[in-house]
């Protein structure tokens, strides 16, 4: 069977007033996306999305023919916030397809530099961005009951950030007038010149290079890093008590809301942070290199680890198209790539072998809609072409890692069903321990919550790359770069964790320039519109079904359900999101079995 | 007491009371430009939004990366600008413009859905509506000056940078050019010290904004990366880095910073932190005109290096004139980047 994705409710037969309810812009994420839905206001629940995307750029086209030198500089400039998740992958797949390895000190100071972008941009998304959804401004304007009982309800770790109810956390989140909103931009300041005296500027770094880095590695580029990252961990200390208590509060306060944004447990993570010691970049000891990463890479279903191998992970890696502006390379693009260096069959639509003709057309949300593809990842054992999420980054990771059970550095141990965090003492709070513990539900509460435990989680792992990389200048071993000779052909593959989620590039190169670069970062992922085989993509399958708790009717319809479950994967096109409501148009009654992802 | 509310005598006055900033990232974009601004101090966005800033007019920002607004009600402003009922406006620009005129149908970039007809709105179709109207126009990094890296060599979309787009002799309103900011990204607060340059030339409390032949403000594009950079005591000695991770002078292993007009290496990234060759990354230029295609591939000695590099001592007024070409070569954008129905980049479309 080809389709992967079940409805989460039955088929029960239900009376259907559908209005068609389109935000379009998507604000407050990166890039352009439109969320197309049609909604029944009379059972409370969305009934039908489809996910759209309104830019095209072409790095796969006019990539071709180039250096693949410069492939780190120019695929950084895919993505506007996560840029050096880009280049770090390019890296990675050119050190394979040339041979070379970043030398020790220079593994350490790329993981400083990535651990620096999770902090930033996870706390720039979830309180600048993410955060006005849950703010007073928005609760008073969408459910303004829930924002009286916010007022009423005390929060129950104020003794460690300092607000004494859910309202004044909800407050303390209204954007510029806020203060933790405030607080937080700060800190997504802090944490980008940490990330500069690692990788050069942010977003897009000037010190990356196939085979390292250039960053000048002395006692003082990693003192001013430490320094800064004790600040924010003493920040860490407040806002994670902080979360929890404000998205803790959405499920005692509305009954349900853990239906929000929910869908079948069908998680990717690429993994993060290589280890020098383990990664050799070589293809053939990939398996191994993969397991020793420090956020450990898998495909989860039903939350269960199919695989954790980053070998089996490339090999079921396909793109589907269905409902996306391009022509089919299936019988008509060149196979790059036959096998891997394994002698494992590489498919035809595997990336390698991917030839991409865009074809502009009109839209039409019956048939072609969007610029994004469908990845989709085959599961040998079953035949599905499974539409992975990555639930916007963090989520992923931490199951991954927590059920794995093979990180432990102290600062960070997974356990088999939680990952716990330990924190030293910082100027004014003590040594803490923070434990996330694999949820019940992949929804939008827990894609938000896990973002706030992954800031702890790349703050603690970079306290132990930081002494790493101390102790490697002190001990005089300053190589930060490996020369290399670009080879007349070679393939290569780079996995990683964008901040948003699985992350891969593929090159195929022929008289020392590139023939083929297929970039998959996580948003064409997750943003994928429904497939050939009529499965939708992440986004539309967990607006779909979607329970709605919004006190407004159309007339006043905001959407904020719909916004909290499609912002939780932290969306980044780059693109937006528009709200297009209008006066709520109706659609058509009818009486059918229910409109669910097989419609 | 009452007199806290008013302004000192002193405070200069605006000219006028609001100005909405209309800014628009649905070009062939990353929005980095946008998540740069958020890393600006000098001034911060809450020091401009929030009024922390004597003699400012009020300033809406309409931004959709950090707008509260969604859908509708974000782009509500939009067209109330194209009606005319926000002025002053000052629009801004970021990403590539593409050349919509190749195709027969469909959309390269696009921003909310038209009502009528259900299709998406494409970006060009709002710059057209909306950059009469404006006061002033700003191009935003790289790709929204002179196309930047979604214009290379071989690109599908024959897109190019907005002063390109709406010709070189175009003003707004108010009698500006487009005034240009490049950078990939733009570098924090260089964007925002201009944003606030303009915010007071539109209060009436500044000339007009003094721009080079690139439409560039002249005081942060006037010197190039290597007159500002800390590395040059090494060229001038003949000590030059051939290894990445080296803390001499990079000119040997592509840095393009003798003739790339940026000030990163004096300003740094953020809070004088970070930046090119300053920290051990080659300039690639990415602020130039020709950028990327003339400054490819970036991990080569620019040509000129070596020349420039023996004789550097005693022919100091030599390599000023030989720089000079190379400087004028990349401060020119590739002759493919252009409004005309033909794709010249390359790229051979067969599907559109």
């Amino acid at each position: 069977m080809a389709t992967a994705t079940e409805p989460l409710t039955g088929t029960e037969r239900k009376s259907r007033n559908l209005v068609e309810m389109n935000w379009d812009p998507i604000t407050r994420i990166v890039g352009s996306l439109g969320i197309f839905t049609k909604i029944d206001f009379d059972n409370q629940e969305v009934a039908e999305c489809y996910s759209t995307s309104s830019i095209f750029r072409g790095y796969s086209i006019f990539m071709q023919g180039k250096d693949p030198r410069d492939a780190p500089f120019i695929t950084s400039r895919i993505c506007g916030i996560c840029g050096d998740n880009h280049a770090t992958c390019a890296v990675y797949a050119q050190n394979m397809a040339f041979g070379c390895k970043t030398p020790e000190l220079g593994e350490w100071i790329i993981n400083l530099g990535e651990a620096a972008e999770y902090m930033f941009d996870h706390n720039l998304y979830q309180d600048n961005l993410v955060g006005v959804d849950f703010c007073e401004q928005m609760v008073k304007q969408t459910n303004p009951s829930v924002l009286n009982k916010a007022e009423n309800t005390p929060a129950p770790n104020a003794d460690k950030h300092g607000y004494k109810t859910i309202a004044a956390i909800m407050r303390s989140l209204n954007p510029f007038t806020g203060e933790y909103y405030r607080e937080a931009l700060q800190m997504s300041r802090l944490t980008r010149e940490m990330f500069c005296l690692m990788e050069g500027r942010h977003v897009h770094p000037s010190t990356l290079y196939p085979g390292g880095v250039g960053t000048v590695p002395t006692i003082q580029v990693f003192t001013d890093y430490l320094v800064r990252l004790m600040k924010y961990i003493e920040y860490v200390k407040k806002a994670v008590p902080l979360h929890d208590d404000l998205f803790n509060f959405f499920y005692e306060a509305l009954p349900g809301y853990e239906r929000v944004g929910q869908r079948r447990i069908l998680l990717g993570c690429w993994g993060s942070f290589n280890d020098p010691a383990a990664c050799d970049y070589k293809y053939e000891n990939m398996s191994n290199w993969g397991r020793a990463m420090y956020v450990t890479p898998s495909v989860i279903v039903d939350g269960k680890v199919v695989t954790n191998d980053l070998v089996d992970i490339n090999l079921g890696m396909r793109i589907l198209l269905g409902s996306s502006y391009y022509n089919d390379w299936e019988n008509a693009g060149e196979t790059f790539v036959k096998t891997d260096p394994l002698g494992n069959a590489i498919d035809k639509r595997h990336p390698w072998n991917q030839t991409t003709t865009p074809k502009p057309q009109k839209r039409d949300f019956k048939g072609k809609y969007t610029w994004v593809m469908s990845p989709r990842w085959f599961d040998k054992n079953t035949g599905d072409h499974l539409a992975l999420d990555t639930g916007g980054g963090p989520i992923a990771r931490l199951w991954a890692t927590a059920l794995n059970n093979l990180v432990d550095i102290g600062y960070i141990q997974a356990t088999g069903q939680s990952v716990k965090i330990n924190l030293p003492k910082t100027a004014l709070l003590p040594e803490t321990q923070f434990e996330w513990s694999i949820p019940q539900w992949s929804n939008a509460i827990e894609r938000d919550r896990a973002r706030t435990y992954f800031q702890a989680y790349a703050a603690a792992a970079a306290l132990y790359f930081v002494e790493k990389a101390l102790n490697a200048v002190r001990g005089g071993r300053t190589q930060t770069w490996s020369d290399f000779k670009v080879p007349d052909e070679a393939i290569g593959c780079g996995f990683h964790e964008a901040v948003r989620g699985v992350l891969s590039h593929h090159v195929v190169i022929r008289d020392r320039k590139i023939a083929n670069y297929h970039p998959y970062p996580p948003t064409p992922w997750n943003a994928s519109p429904r497939d050939i085989y009529g499965t939708p993509g992440p986004y539309e399958d967990a607006i779909q079904n979607t329970p709605l708790f919004e006190e407004n009717g159309p007339e006043n319809f905001k959407g904020i359900d719909i916004m909290r479950a499609v912002r939780s994967f932290d969306p980044c096109l780059p693109c937006g999101v528009h709200m297009y409501l209008g006066n709520g148009k109706v659609l058509r009654q009818e009486h059918s079995s229910m409109l669910g992802a097989h419609s | 007491m009452a007199t806290q509310s008013l302004q000192p005598p002193s405070a200069p006055k605006s000219a006028v009371s609001e100005v909405h900033i209309l800014w628009i990232t649905a070009g062939l974009s990353c929005d980095g430009d946008t998540i740069s601004v958020t890393n600006a101090e000098q001034p911060s966005i809450e020091d401009v939004v929030m009024g922390a800033i004597p003699g400012l007019p009020k300033v809406h920002l309409h931004n959709p990366v950090l707008a509260t607004e969604v859908g509708d009600e974000f782009m509500e402003f939009f067209y109330q600008a194209e009606k005319g009922q926000l002025d002053p406006f000052v629009l801004v620009v970021e990403g590539s413009i593409p050349n919509e005129g190749i195709k027969r149908e469909g959309y390269w970039a696009a921003l909310g859905t038209n009502p009528n007809t259900g299709q998406p709105i494409t970006t060009c179709e709002w710059i057209d509506r909306l950059a009469p109207k404006a006061w002033g126009v700003i191009a935003a990094g790289t790709c929204a000056t002179y196309g930047g890296i979604h214009a290379m060599a071989g690109n599908p979309t024959g897109c190019m940078g907005l002063a390109n787009y709406l010709g070189k002799s175009w003003r707004s309103a108010a009698g500006l050019p487009v005034v240009n900011v490049p950078g990939c990204p733009v570098q924090p607060d260089n964007m925002m010290e201009t944003v606030l340059y303009l915010l007071y030339q539109a209060a009436g409390l500044s000339p007009m904004i003094p721009l080079d032949e690139q439409l560039r403000p002249t005081w942060l594009f006037g010197k190039t990366v290597h007159e500002g950079c800390d590395r040059a005591g090494y060229y001038e000695q003949g000590d030059f880095a051939h290894e990445y991770g080296s803390p001499k002078c990079l000119v040997k292993i592509g840095c393009w910073g003798p003739v790339a007009n940026c000030n990163v290496t004096k300003r740094g990234w953020m809070r004088g932190i970070g930046g090119c060759p300053n920290v051990g990354g080659i300039c690639i230029a990415c602020t130039m005109p020709g950028f990327p295609d003339k400054f490819m591939p970036f991990m080569d000695q620019p040509p000129g290096a070596s020349l420039s590099s023996v004789i550097v001592v005693s022919y100091g007024s030599l390599i000023r004139s030989l720089r000079s070409i190379t400087n004028a070569s990349g401060n020119k954008e590739p002759r493919w980047r252009h409004r005309r129905p033909k794709l010249t980049t390359g790229y051979q479309p067969t599907s559109y």
